[in-house]
């Protein structure tokens, strides 16, 4: 009996030892993160029942967390760090679900001042919220141009009043700053290097760039509107004020997404979209392009969507500044890269692939002045016109080209942006 | 004084029948209330189980039902009941959850047992998931089964269990098995942003299920039960969804569906979740673009591998679909969330489906 009471004594204190090894679980890591179960569970806790209104604070410090953080239907909230580099959340360790931070259904969010990094899929997504603010954030994969990083560093999908200030983004395998079927988006003061695309708007209506910084991306700024999505016919961008400087990056984005077929060396593409304006910025160092615009067809993707719209029409590219001065040959890695050093003979500022909506063209082939692209006064480019909607199969994709501007040189006014600022 | 004494005795044999009374049935009566602000902390506050609670055993009006393609938890097997308050009723929906009443509680424990040859040997509940029908919305709770399996705690932030069974063909199998939080709980059971109930449909429960008292079609019983009106047999009888796995109720296709359906079509649906991808999954659905065939992913990323397109017809092994479902890696696999295993039988079924697919195939369903 004596001896059982001993067994039992011990058997509880390691119960007591073990229970509290498991229960404050605590480890830290060479890169100073730690991973703390409590930690954890109370910012879990704290995000999931967080009263509207509420501010939900991240403390100085890096933390490791293995589950995503989730804010559901809440209103008015605020989700605030130290300051990028002062609040680390990591996911490196992440063992479940698709984000860091997922945001659903909310209305009047803040997300500021952390930085957010390492998670398996998106580092931040939004879904379904109107009047956002993400401004002053850094949000990253660690281990360099990695196929296996995280899609998106940050990715707003189907939501209204979107405002990004101040935030970086870098070494995502998809886009940075990917903003999707949004309707009233601004972007500006934004720093996105070192990813597959640096900052990507797709499917979005009323859409605003500006002052943002892309360097060292596969390419800088896509304006994307592709087929079979539910939000139709992206529409209404600008792009001004940005510097798009040395998008020389490898494209290190796996064949299912989109942008794995962005030559490296592309400043701008503008793909598809309707209504766009190009103004101010300055496209500087990027070896293969300064500015692309296509219709859809050119990816070589067939598609199954009767209501999307291949071809840009109305966009306008003005007063931009071009600099290709200390790049050497186009990249050669993906097709439009080997279309542009063999086909078109090497570099160029500007590059159309002159398709447009058949129902549209007239006997001549000519499209009405107000569907058509425009380009004037961006200084003494290089210039190609692939004149797409002529070329029959591959054997003669390059024989259509002419270098002729003059066609070009008109303007649109009117394109408006992000109407709603 | 005599008044007294009688009021006295009256109260005191009231008390006495009561308690009886209690005492006879075993246990007190199911407690649900619509207007709670704090949920119970423990699932025995409800009396959903009398007797023994981890023998499951309904208290009365607690119908047990189950589905007839259900959704891959892990290998879980899931024991179902519905409880609705006393006088109130479901309503018929032909293709969606049916309408249930305020008050309604969905009841779902999740179990497995220690060997999947032998169910004799016994069997660990993990967790008991509620949706209860509030006044105004619907409301999911986790409870996760303590070790003694006596009770079970609510849980609001999750929680992983490490398991260890052996699965039918005498494998050992080891699961870091993952309890949803309650946002991740709406991941899957949002319906424009709300939360509802999935798995109660007519097309998934028109099927016999053993009774205490006997086999009987699922839907006659709620019919029987009170529970269910506006099922009219004759008209509605055939809308029946394939078991997944028993190709003596449906072609490769119809099972396909049915498993796509109850796997992917709560978030992949218009009204789901996954609506920016473009790739709707639902049984109604007959859109072969919005199926997958030939469709460029929105944001599958790197979840999508080396692939182009969600589903190309006869090639299973270069399509996104099944691909993302053999991964078990976070952010890449699919479903996101509610499995870390990879449903082997699952991933066949559908490899099978494309492989037989020639174009323009998968949108019939019928």
């Amino acid at each position: 009996m004596k001896r059982n009471v001993k067994g039992l004594t011990i058997a509880l204190i390691a119960t007591i030892f073990f229970s509290a090894c498991s229960n404050g679980k605590k480890t830290s890591d060479a890169t100073g993160f730690t991973y703390s179960e409590d930690f954890q569970n109370k910012l879990l806790e704290e995000c999931i029942m967080a009263e509207d209104g509420s501010t939900i604070e991240i403390p100085e410090g890096k933390f490791l967390l293995k589950k995503p953080l989730s804010l559901d239907g809440k209103k008015h909230l605020t989700i605030k760090g130290a300051g990028a580099g002062k609040s680390l959340l990591s996911f490196l360790h992440q063992s479940e679900g698709g984000e860091g931070l997922l945001v659903t259904n909310c209305n009047d969010i803040t997300i500021e001042g952390f930085t957010i990094q390492d998670a398996k899929g998106n580092n931040i997504k939004l879904l379904n919220c109107d009047t956002i603010a993400i401004r002053d954030m850094n949000s990253t994969w660690t281990s360099g141009s990695d196929s296996t990083n995280g899609d998106y560093a940050y990715y707003p999908v189907q939501c209204k009043h979107l405002l990004m200030e101040n935030c970086e983004a870098s070494y995502s395998s998809d886009a940075g700053i990917y903003v999707g079927q949004t309707i009233n988006v601004t972007v500006r003061n934004c720093y996105a290097h070192d990813n597959v695309a640096g900052i990507e708007i797709e499917n979005c209506i009323n859409s605003d760039v500006y002052k943002c910084k892309a360097e060292n991306n596969t390419g800088g700024i896509l304006v994307f509107d592709t087929p079979g999505l539910p939000l139709h016919n992206g529409r209404n961008a600008r792009i001004y004020d940005n510097d798009c400087i040395s998008n020389n990056g490898t494209n290190f984005g796996k064949v299912s997404s989109m942008v794995s077929t962005v030559p490296p060396g592309t400043g701008i593409i503008v793909m598809g979209t309707d209504s766009a304006d190009f103004y101010n910025n300055r496209i500087f160092y990027n070896k293969t392009v300064g500015i692309a615009v296509i219709g859809f067809q050119l990816t070589g993707k067939p598609y199954n969507d009767s209501l999307y719209g291949p071809y840009c029409t109305a966009i306008s590219i003005h007063d931009n500044k071009f600099d290709s001065k200390t790049i050497s040959v186009p990249d050669m890695s993906k097709d439009m890269g080997k279309l542009v050093a063999l086909g078109l003979k090497g570099y160029k500022d500007i590059i159309v692939d002159g398709s447009a909506d058949p129902k549209l063209r007239d006997s001549k082939g000519q499209v009405p002045d107000d569907y058509k692209i425009c380009i004037r006064n961006n200084g003494d480019i290089k210039f190609a016109n692939l004149n797409f909607w002529q070329v029959k199969g591959e054997s003669d994709i390059t024989d259509h080209v002419d270098h002729d501007l003059s066609k070009f040189d008109c303007e649109h006014t009117g394109i408006g942006g992000n109407a709603s600022n | 004084m005599k008044k007294i004494s009688i009021l006295l005795t009256i109260c005191i044999s009231c008390f006495v029948f009561i308690f009886f009374s209690r005492c006879m049935n075993g246990n007190d009566i199911v407690t649900v209330d619509a207007h709670y602000t704090e949920p119970f902390k423990k699932l025995s506050q409800y009396h959903f189980f009398k007797g023994d609670m981890k023998d499951l055993t309904p208290n009365d009006r607690v119908l047990p039902y189950d589905l007839i393609t259900p959704l891959f938890s892990d290998y879980a097997l899931k024991a179902r009941f519905v409880w609705m308050p006393e006088g109130t009723s479901a309503k018929y929906v032909k293709d969606e959850v049916l309408d249930f009443p305020v008050g309604t509680v969905l009841i779902k424990n999740f179990y497995f047992p220690t060997d999947f040859r032998d169910i004799s040997k016994g069997r660990k509940i993990i967790e008991t998931r509620l949706l209860i029908h509030k006044q105004d919305k619907w409301d999911a709770l986790a409870y996760v089964w303590n070790d003694e399996q006596t009770d079970a705690d609510l849980n609001i932030i999750g929680d992983t269990k490490s398991l260890d069974w052996i699965d039918k063909n005498g494998n050992k199998v080891h699961d870091d098995y993952s309890i949803p939080n309650k946002n991740q709980c709406k991941t899957c059971h949002a319906f424009n942003g709300s939360l509802t109930p999935i798995g109660p449909k007519v097309r998934n429960m028109n099927h016999d299920f053993l009774y205490i008292d006997g086999k009987t079609n699922e839907l006659d019983k709620w019919v029987a039960a009170g529970y269910l009106t506006g099922y009219n047999k004759a008209g509605n009888g055939s809308n029946k969804m394939a078991k997944w796995d028993d190709p003596t109720t449906g072609d490769i296709n119809a099972r396909a569906r049915a498993y796509l359906d109850a796997n992917c079509a709560h978030c992949h649906r218009k009204e789901g979740m996954a609506n920016p991808t473009g790739l709707y999954l639902n049984f109604t659905n007959h859109d072969e673009a919005s199926l997958g065939i030939l469709k460029t992913p929105e944001a599958a990323g790197s979840g999508g591998g080396d692939f182009l397109y969600d589903v190309i017809p006869g090639k299973p092994d270069e399509s996104i679909m099944p691909y993302r479902m053999t991964i078990d890696e976070p952010g890449k696999m699919m479903p996101q969330i509610g499995r870390k295993l990879v449903h082997t039988e699952g991933v066949a079924l559908i490899k099978q489906w494309i492989a037989g697919m020639k174009d323009q195939s998968a949108a019939n369903n019928n």
